[in-house]
């Protein structure tokens, strides 16, 4: 997890296309930018970031399940709890499922849990659209390679 | 048991914040009601949803892009209960 470049997942470990879920691991930094200000002498992953991991996972499984074709961007979020803290050093398990294929966006319900704790959850539809511009695109293929993933595209 | 028209009234109504009695046939759901397309995401979810079915939304948008169509043709209530009846009605593939 690289807070400060929106790097929020380490790796992916498993897309089951049947469940239509993505399982995926990350690993809280020690240190970050972000907890010089969030907060100074108690740092906690911010819950904004928290989602944004949720909605990478979502993404990442969209993109999978629709072989790279269009880009997931997130809509909205609803029922959104984040449960406890999250902090520097901490190991995250992220999953995400698609609840619904909807005709240009999907809904996906998505958790963070470290050691079998639930620490977040969100309800969350993301609208698929072609790729705006190729470096976009280049972009994700990449990250989707970083991930391990992608030879599953 | 519901109309059409009565389910998909009150889903505007509740993933809206639009009050229910100024939601009748003739209504354009964006240009009278003023639904934008986020909201209409919301709207889309729970009538896929609650008929069991998935609306060609980008279809729909693109014979009114391409100017193959009205607007209204989808967006007007009446109309856009036509086309959900008739997405119910139909067979679901093997």
């Amino acid at each position: 997890m690289r807070l400060e470049y929106f790097q929020m997942l380490d790796r992916v470990d498993e897309i089951d296309r049947e469940a239509m879920l993505i399982r995926a691991g990350s690993e809280v930094p020690d240190a970050s930018p972000v907890f010089d200000g969030h907060f100074p002498g108690h740092a906690l992953v911010p819950g904004v970031l928290l989602l944004e991991t949720m909605a990478q996972a979502s993404g990442y499984l969209l993109l999978a399940l629709d072989g790279f074709k269009r880009m997931p961007f997130l809509a909205s979020a609803k029922q959104a709890s984040f449960r406890a803290f999250v902090v520097p050093g901490d190991r995250l398990d992220i999953s995400a499922r698609r609840i619904h294929d909807g005709s240009g966006y999907a809904v996906t319900q998505a958790q963070i849990s470290r050691g079998g704790e639930v620490v977040a959850d969100a309800q969350l539809m993301l609208r698929l659209v072609p790729f705006p511009v190729s470096a976009l695109e280049e972009h994700v293929r990449n990250e989707g390679r970083r991930l391990g993933f992608l030879g599953e595209a | 048991m519901a109309s059409t028209f009565e389910t998909v009234a009150d889903i505007i109504a509740e993933t809206s914040d639009i009050a229910r009695e100024s939601i009748n046939p003739d209504s354009h759901i964006m240009k009278d009601l003023g639904v934008d397309s986020l909201a209409f995401l919301d709207i889309a979810f729970e009538i896929d949803q609650r008929f069991n079915i998935q609306m060609p939304i980008e279809d729909w948008m693109q014979n009114v892009n391409q100017g193959g169509q009205d607007s209204a043709e989808y967006f007007v209530l009446g109309n856009l209960c036509r086309h959900i009846d008739a997405l119910v009605a139909k067979p679901v593939a093997a």
